[in-house]
């Protein structure tokens, strides 16, 4: 258990910047979400926190200890391979054996603590199996024990929910949660799904083109995002984003009813929608409009409960409010977030 | 009908096992022949009109340098294999990791190295060999073989690396490897049936090579099988065809039934199927 620390991280690849500058502080026992779409240099900032890959510039620290030069081995980090990486050659039990192997461990300890992380994850009658014969959920749960198995100072998680069946995968989201509030241990999670770094995370960090764009919990991020990019990357469906008055005006499709239906004061932004389409989602509605002031043709979401969207009608023009308090402004140049209010 | 396709299917297989087994079958009858059976043209060729004889066998032990053929080329094969082994194993792990399209170019250079015909090499190679004065001894087969069997077996091994996961090597490394034990640990395990390919290749390249053996060694005493056979049972125009079938089907059964053993294999081998992928 340890904090991390990155400074200045930078990654390139001949001309390519793969991380451009990462500053980074994870608190002990923190799970930290890295989100970002592919490409954004999550998964080589993951690799150089565990030692695969040696920054350009930067360093690296755990537990305050810097570690940019140090091979995997002496970092005693854990990591979680999408695939799983299971060694194909070794049974169940060899596998989750294998770091303790590796450090020489004695033979009876060693026994003893595949045997305790068997009995957490749940898989002992798997012991004897070949990874070949084990179900994805099953391949995963091994993965977790061989990480798991050593004590390490530092969890590293690369996607690995994302070869999992849709409904295996909730579960799998809950197990892990709950796993690393039992063991404490300091997790770096990367992502590319929102669910998973909303749902799991203590903090998210949002990566694009190898920057971190915003750094906060799920609810900071989603209320207040730092820019139009974390704005519309978070959230499904994500936040409406208008041009208004030179600059751009974002609020999340909940937020957007229409105006008999809302209690929006005065500061409310109202708007002429043209209804383009209803989508039951069960719950709720989901409700595609088309602007018919201002920016004609812009394309709006908008969220309803069953009660007001039995008012609405594909076809028929509304007008729609968001209260005030909801509003959030960009700057339309830099896409940065601005104070609520400031011309 | 299910009977007819039943009968069609045994009688293909049956006709075809019969004209793959003839060869053999046939180099076996020969061998235990005696002299008045085999060279009477009245005789029927394929079973003992005569008595059989253990005689051919016997004078090829005794009355040539039959067992220290076998000698040499055993121990010639296994060093062979052995240096082969060592060469193309981290010559194909390094250039399968190396990054960028070099490492396959050079598995491509290597590869082109093994189609040039030996018939073009020898005598530019039997220079060498007498420049480190080891013409004329089994030394020179050893020197030799490999700049056969270690390109192909570099080229066969390269592929296997590289359809290992990379990311197996990476887990080993968290999981406290270094860079050797890695390689000890995940990657020779897994490329075992490629390994296995390379061993049954270079022994079997070593056993059946004609040319080198016979224009590098040219005593008697370090000789091997394919070249020592032909110059000792084939005297002027005698020929002692049945001690000359004994002594190629007692090298060539022993290695067809280890082909045939180890034929799932080898064909993984092939294919650069890592071991351990398939549920059992």
């Amino acid at each position: 258990m340890a904090t991390l620390e990155l400074r200045g991280i930078k990654k390139h690849f001949g001309s390519i910047h793969a991380v451009d500058g990462v500053d980074l502080t994870i608190a002990e026992g923190e799970f930290l979400a890295i989100l970002g779409p592919s490409g954004c240099g999550k998964s080589t900032l993951m690799r150089m926190i565990a030692g695969l890959e040696t920054p350009s510039a930067g360093e690296v620290l755990i537990g305050g200890q810097p570690v940019t030069h140090l091979p995997p081995r002496a970092r005693n980090v854990s990591m979680v391979f999408q695939s799983y990486a299971l060694y194909p050659h070794m049974v169940v039990a060899d596998n989750i054996a294998f770091p303790l192997k590796a450090r020489h461990v004695p033979r009876a300890e060693r026994e003893a603590k595949v045997k305790w992380a068997a009995a957490l994850l749940g898989i002992e009658p798997l012991l004897k199996r070949r990874p070949a014969r084990l179900s994805g959920g099953e391949k995963q749960k091994v993965a977790l024990a061989r990480a798991l198995v050593r004590n390490p100072t530092l969890f590293i998680f690369d996607e690995p929910l994302s070869s999992l069946d849709a409904q295996v995968r909730a579960m799998a989201r809950s197990e892990l949660r709950q796993l690393h509030d039992r063991s404490g241990i300091t997790t770096v999670y990367v992502t590319h799904d929102q669910l998973e770094a909303l749902g799991m995370g203590d903090r998210i960090a949002i990566m694009k083109n190898g920057r971190v764009r915003q750094v906060g919990t799920p609810q900071q991020l989603y209320d207040q995002p730092a820019d139009t990019f974390v704005a519309s990357f978070l959230g499904t469906p994500p936040m409406n984003l208008l041009e208004r008055d030179g600059r751009i005006v974002g609020f999340r499709p909940e937020y957007l009813r229409p105006a008999s239906a809302s209690a929006a004061g005065a500061d409310a932004l109202r708007l002429k929608v043209r209804i383009i389409e209803l989508e039951f989602l069960g719950a709720e509605w989901q409700v595609y409009g088309q602007l018919e002031n201002g920016a004609t043709g812009q394309k709006l979401l908008a969220k309803a409960q069953p009660a007001v969207a039995a008012g609405l009608r594909v076809g028929e023009q509304h007008e729609f409010a968001v209260a005030g308090a909801h509003l959030r402004y960009f700057d339309s140049a830099t896409g940065l977030r601005i104070a609520n209010g400031a011309h | 009908m299910r009977l007819l396709r039943r009968i069609g299917f045994w009688l293909a297989l049956g006709l075809f096992a019969i004209f793959s087994i003839f060869p053999a079958a046939w180099m076996v009858i020969t061998s235990f022949k005696q002299d008045q059976d085999l060279y009477n043209v009245a005789n029927n060729p394929f079973k003992y009109n005569l008595a059989p004889t253990l005689h051919n066998i016997s004078f090829l032990f005794t009355g040539t340098h039959y067992p220290i053929f076998l000698w040499n080329s055993f121990y010639i094969g296994v060093i062979v294999v052995i240096i082969t082994l060592l060469l193309s194993l981290p010559a194909a792990y390094s250039l399968s990791r190396l990054v960028g399209r070099w490492g396959e170019r050079s598995g491509m250079a290597i590869f082109l190295v093994y189609l040039i015909p030996p018939t073009l090499l020898f005598i530019p190679l039997y220079q060498i060999v007498t420049f480190l004065k080891t013409a004329n001894t089994d030394w020179s087969l050893v020197l030799v073989y490999p700049t056969i069997t270690v390109p192909f077996c570099t080229w066969l091994l390269l592929g296997f690396f590289k359809s290992m996961p990379r990311e197996l090597e990476e887990a080993a490394l968290i999981d406290g490897c270094s860079r050797w034990q890695t390689f000890l640990r995940v990657a020779l395990p897994l490329s075992l049936p490629g390994i296995a390919t390379c061993v049954v290749f270079a022994f079997a390249l070593s056993l059946s090579d004609y040319i080198y053996a016979a224009v590098f060694v040219s005593s008697t005493a370090s000789r091997t099988v394919s070249a020592g056979v032909p110059t000792e049972l084939i005297r002027g125009d005698i020929y002692y065809w049945q001690s000359l079938m004994a002594a190629a089907a007692i090298v060539a059964i022993p290695l067809a039934v280890a082909y045939g053993l180890l034929f799932d294999r080898l064909v993984k081998g092939f294919q650069n199927e890592p071991a351990g992928e398939k549920a059992g």
